[in-house]
């Protein structure tokens, strides 16, 4: 197993200081520049130590919130790809069917590969809602453009033969011949994100590394749309490096001072969600059946503890979160085994994206956390056997 | 009745794509092109109008249950659409209406001919971009919460307040899907085509503007500089109404077309 070290680098200083919103609305002039730069100098010593501790590196980026710094990925990229040496960087995501070039964004991605010499990891996403109001594109047909703008800058990273011309649905080019181009041969590993079984089946017909978040264990059947596809696609089926999932971990040698951790880190769900109603599910996100029927007040339960009851995860309560695997907290044995037997569940999960900081922990906290993690659990993981694929798989062909 | 609709389903093909569309009461043609709450809140006033004449009210594609084809995602597809729909029924001596988005499209239908059209009713119209670029003419609706929209929409938010949890699944869907459309024609640039303006002194039949005067979207101010870059067009507001003045008030509604058909 890979375990890559994530955080939404927060502005927490402002977190209870808002009028109901952390995002879109909440006014700049509570961002105190100097504590901003304090908190960014930080979170990046903190990824630096991942490097040196053994652990791999997740970034993303969110627009015009408190609850995420990180506002252009590729800055983050920038700085860890000249800084660190041994880590992956995987970028998820990058939010391309937000972007209105992505002539830059293929450029941006092939340069981040090259410095940091062939160790990017390439995450594609659509974006939550509220990205909308800031970015300002048009909520219909994002995904369109997301596809469009995938199949551009492969293309543009896998052209070496002189210029492309390029006269889409949304993007226009003719002169295409990025430099420089990209480390990793074909292309840097593609991965995305999802929470439906939808697009999970179109994932998996690409064989990309699917990531999900907060679906604790209603987890497998996400997997299983994905490995229906991929087997029949590819003949085989898929291994656990496919799969990943994001999971806010708190280690410590004793289980109260992991619980202080894990509530600290947890901050993180108890904020994510506080935004502006009217930012919260834009015209077109959406299906209009599933709008139809959130207007009719049925909201799909997104998250399952173990024993298959639901969950809030933005207001659940420690244990809760724990029975439905979005928080692994406790000692490094207990922590251990939550997680294995969370990948048993999913039948396999080969990349733990692990949110190791969260809100208000410490810089101390967050060291001791990782360290820890990455001293008797990590190694423990990484010659864990995962549950057989083709076993995993049989249930699906079906 | 027209020839070529399927009035049992109330629904006609417009080169390949299908759309709702009803039709209500004989005598002189309006083509009544709803606002971007849809149609089912206009019927009243489709009911007034048909008393003394014969209206036909297409649902736009992507609204309702008509077809979203692919590739249309502006209003002035939406207005090639209707130039052939006109061409199709070949209706003559029209009479246009449109309401708030309907008005719109009727905007971008007669800058580009009114070889078709008799004359034109639009009631607080958008489609244009009237302040400077850092003053919002339009209210950004999207960044409303449902009540907050009702209070500014409306002269009497009830007038637009729905229960959708008992409403039919049909009704809730045809919401959703009408601010999908909306989404999809209107989002960026919010509510008008910065080209339109400029293309307003083609029309050359007689123009009324209807002005709901509690609209709070979009206010008066806007209606009457639209109002002023169409040569001749009269300006008329209407009181107890809001954004939707043929929803809140559709026989004032209906009168005031009736009288400017009559008069012109």
């Amino acid at each position: 197993m890979r375990v890559y070290q994530f955080s939404e680098q927060a502005y927490y200083p402002t977190w209870n200081d808002h009028s109901g919103s952390l995002r879109v609305i909440l006014p700049n002039r509570k961002c105190d520049p100097r504590v901003a730069a304090d908190l960014f100098h930080r979170y990046y010593d903190e990824y630096q130590a991942c490097d040196d501790i053994g652990l791999d590196i997740m970034l993303n980026e969110h627009h015009q919130s408190a609850t995420c710094m990180s506002s252009a990925v590729v800055v983050g990229l920038s700085v860890l790809a000249r800084a660190t040496h041994k880590a992956r960087l995987l970028v998820l995501g990058y939010p391309i069917g937000h972007r209105p070039d992505p002539l830059r964004v293929a450029e941006e991605l092939a340069t981040i590969d090259v410095i940091s010499r062939g160790r990017l990891d390439m995450g594609f996403i659509k974006g939550i809602p509220y990205e909308i109001a800031a970015s300002n594109r048009n909520p219909v047909e994002l995904m369109e453009r997301f596809w469009e703008a995938h199949d551009f800058i492969l293309k543009a990273m896998t052209t070496h033969d002189g210029t492309f011309n390029w006269e889409g649905e949304y993007f226009h080019y003719r002169q295409v011949n990025i430099w420089p181009r990209p480390w990793q041969q074909p292309h840097p590993p593609m991965w995305s994100t999802t929470g439906s079984t939808a697009q999970a089946r179109m994932l998996g017909e690409r064989g990309y590394v699917m990531a999900t978040l907060g679906t604790g264990y209603g987890t497998r059947k996400i997997y299983d749309a994905y490995r229906k596809t991929y087997l029949a696609k590819f003949g085989r089926a898929p291994t656990a490096d496919r799969f990943a999932y994001l999971g806010l971990v708190a280690v410590a040698k004793d289980k109260e001072e992991a619980r202080r951790r894990g509530h600290l880190i947890a901050g993180y769900l108890r904020t994510s969600s506080i935004v502006h109603l009217p930012f919260r599910n834009p015209p077109g996100y959406l299906p209009a059946e599933d709008n139809a029927r959130l207007m009719r007040g049925e909201t799909p339960p997104r998250s399952f503890t173990k024993d298959g009851r639901t969950i809030n995860m933005h207001a659940a309560a420690m244990e809760d979160l724990i029975d439905a695997g979005i928080l692994f907290c406790g000692t490094p044995d207990e922590v251990y085994g939550q997680i294995v037997a969370f990948c048993e569940h999913c039948g396999g999960m080969g990349n733990l994206l692990m949110m190791g900081h969260g809100g208000e922990l410490t810089h101390a906290q967050t060291i001791d956390n990782l360290t820890l993690f990455a001293a008797e659990v990590l190694p423990r993981l990484k010659t864990y056997r995962q549950p057989d694929a083709e076993a995993a798989a049989a249930g699906v062909a079906a | 009745m027209l020839q070529r609709t399927d009035a049992a389903s109330g629904s006609l093909a417009v080169e390949g794509t299908r759309i709702d569309l009803i039709e209500r009461g004989e005598g002189r043609p309006i083509l009544f092109l709803h606002a971007e709450n849809g149609l089912e809140p206009a019927i009243a006033a489709i009911d007034e109008l048909a008393k003394s004449a014969h209206v036909i009210a297409p649902t736009h594609p992507g609204f309702g249950r008509s077809d979203m084809p692919n590739g249309m995602r502006t209003v002035d597809d939406l207005s090639y659409f209707y130039l052939d729909l006109l061409d199709q029924l070949d209706l003559r001596d029209v009479t246009m209406i449109g309401v708030a988005f309907g008005a719109w499209i009727a905007a971008e239908i007669a800058v580009k001919t009114t070889a078709r059209l008799a004359r034109l009713a639009l009631a607080n119209a958008v489609g244009i971009k009237v302040g400077d670029r850092e003053t919002r003419d339009i209210v950004d609706v999207f960044a409303l919460t449902e009540p907050e929209y009702l209070e500014i929409a409306y002269c009497d938010p009830n007038a637009g307040r729905r229960d959708y949890r008992s409403l039919p699944e049909a009704h809730v869907l045809a919401a959703a899907r009408a601010r999908e459309a909306t989404a999809r024609f209107a989002w960026s640039p919010y509510f008008h085509n910065p080209r339109l303006k400029s293309r307003l002194h083609r029309i050359r039949v007689p123009t009324l503007f209807l002005w709901g005067a509690h609209d709070r979207m979009v206010g008066e101010a806007y209606g009457r500089a639209y109002c002023a870059m169409i040569p001749g067009a009269r300006f008329e507001t209407m009181e107890r109404a809001g954004h939707f003045p043929h929803q809140e008030q559709p026989g004032m509604f209906a009168d005031k077309v009736s009288r400017f058909m009559e008069e012109n």
